[in-house]
This record gives C-alpha cells, sequence and structure tokens, in this order.
C-alpha cells in the first residue's frame, strides 16, 4: 500500500538528483535545470502532505501554486541573465563566470 | 470489496511506475552530457510529476504543472539553450572537471539523501483518518487566494510582473546614451 511515505521518499530522491546536478554540472543552464528539479521535488511534497495530512484543505495546494510562480520568475530572470553573460564572455561554463572573485 | 483491493493495487502499480519513469528521466537531466537532451529530459521529467500530482487527487496543480512547466518554462529553457549553443553539442553539458568537487557533491547528495529517507522513515506522521474524499479544490483554492492569501496573491503577481520586465531589460540590454 503506497502511503504518505513513498511519496516523499520519491521527492527526496527527485530533490538529491536535482542537488546533485547543481552541485556536478558546470553549464550554466544545467544548473538552473536542476534548481527546477529540486522546486518540483518540493512541490511534490506540499501537495502529498496537503492530500494525506490535512485531508480536505487546500492551504498545501495554495502554496505549490506560490512556489511555481516564483520557479516562473526565477527561470525567466535566470535565463535572461545567462544569455546577458554569454553576449560578454561567449560561454556558459560556470568557471569562467568569476568576475566578482578577488 | 475486491474489486476495491484490486484497484487498490493498481493505484500502487501506477505510482511505482510514475516514480520510475520519472527518477529516470531526472537522472538523465544530471547525467546526459548532450544540453538538448537535458532538456527534453526535464520536460518527461515534469509531465511524471504532474502524474504524481493527479494520482494525488490534486488536478488542478496537474493541469498547472503541465501548463507553467511542460509548457512555458521548457520552452524557455529551450530557447536560451539555442541562443547560447557554440560547441560541439556532445560536449555541451559537462561535469565539472576537478574530482574533488565532484566527490564532495556526492558525498553531500548521499548525506541529505540518507538523513531525510531516514527521518520520512521514522516520523510518526500525523495521518487524516478516511480515504481522502473528493473535494472542490479549485473553489477552496479561489477562496483561500482572494481571501487570507489576497496579499501574498498580489504580491505574486507583482513578482511575475518585476520578473518579466527585469528579463526584457536583461536580455535586451540597457541602450547606451
Amino acid at each position: 500500500m503506497i502511503g504518505l511515505s513513498h511519496y516523499l521518499i520519491f521527492s527526496t530522491v527527485l530533490f538529491g538528483i536535482g542537488i546533485f546536478g547543481m552541485l556536478s554540472r558546470r553549464n550554466a543552464i544545467a544548473v538552473l535545470m536542476s534548481v527546477e528539479l529540486m522546486l518540483n521535488a518540493v512541490n511534490v511534497n506540499f501537495v502529498a502532505i496537503n492530500r494525506f495530512v490535512t485531508s480536505g484543505q487546500a492551504a498545501g495546494q495554495l502554496f505549490s501554486i506560490f512556489v511555481i510562480v516564483v520557479a516562473a520568475a526565477e527561470v525567466s530572470v535566470g535565463l535572461a541573465l545567462i544569455i546577458s553573460i554569454y553576449r560578454h564572455r561567449k560561454s556558459v561554463d560556470l568557471n569562467n563566470f568569476d568576475l566578482l572573485k578577488w | 470489496m475486491s474489486t476495491a483491493a484490486a484497484n487498490l493495487q493498481l493505484q500502487d502499480a501506477v505510482f511505482v511506475m510514475i516514480a520510475i519513469v520519472t527518477t529516470g528521466a531526472a537522472l538523465g537531466v544530471v547525467f546526459l552530457r548532450n544540453i538538448v537532451h537535458n532538456a527534453l529530459c526535464l520536460v518527461l521529467t515534469f509531465l511524471g510529476v504532474a502524474a504524481v500530482y493527479f494520482q494525488l487527487n490534486a488536478g488542478f496543480i496537474g493541469l498547472v504543472q503541465i501548463l507553467v512547466y511542460a509548457g512555458a518554462i521548457s520552452v524557455l529553457i529551450i530557447f536560451a539553450i539555442m541562443l547560447v549553443m557554440d560547441k560541439e553539442i556532445n560536449q555541451t553539458n559537462l561535469p565539472i572537471p576537478s574530482l574533488g568537487r565532484r566527490i564532495a557533491g556526492v558525498y553531500i547528495t548521499a548525506l541529505l539523501v540518507i538523513t531525510l529517507v531516514l527521518a520520512i522513515y521514522f516520523t510518526a506522521w500525523p495521518l487524516a483518518t478516511g480515504a481522502g474524499a473528493p473535494f472542490d479544490a479549485v473553489g477552496m483554492l479561489a477562496e483561500l487566494m482572494l481571501g487570507d492569501y489576497v496579499i501574498a496573491f498580489e504580491a505574486a503577481a507583482v513578482l511575475l510582473l518585476v520578473a518579466v520586465v527585469g528579463a526584457v531589460i536583461l536580455a535586451k540590454g540597457v541602450e547606451k546614451q
């Protein structure tokens, strides 16, 4: 019988894959995609707990909608930043983005 | 009774299949070396997560997930990939060259996942009784959004507006006077 903990473990695995991608890739767009994976994992948590613990209410689903809104804003600004940096440096490799390093 | 039990088993099997496909696609996002394949795996992951939402009786969130993530965000990402692609396509998404940082990434990930899974396993969740009767989620969401959470709703609207304006300015570049 699949229960709450299975959904939570599923989302934990998704979050772990996202965090590994964020730490081990050097393409800026790939890092952004890994962040999207992590946000999706958090949303699965919200909806699963809403379904199994506070059944009959909708606050968890509401918060997952807010997370989706913030993720959309984050992706649009992040991709614009990457395109803007690419125009100056001709690269999307994070190792080349060291303008602020001393 | 036996049909109900068979129905439950079918739901479990569906969840297991969705979870396997989604996790595999997420691994593809991280491990494939062609960034276009990464983006396509990301779309598959979004669709799998939407299927999980449908299974959790959250149909509205599932539709929003398909519209916003699998529709809009993935198109944005693929456009950005096409704008910044300049080298051999099979080398576009390489891992970080330093081995120490890759091992650190594996270590942090393993630590986090093991800790969280153990915590989930040993927590006694205050589960609601009953099978979670279907309810009018969209109506409740609307009442919450325009009632208790109206300030957060307005702030989210302003955030989206500012993000779109900021993205246009950043991507277009400021004109020199």
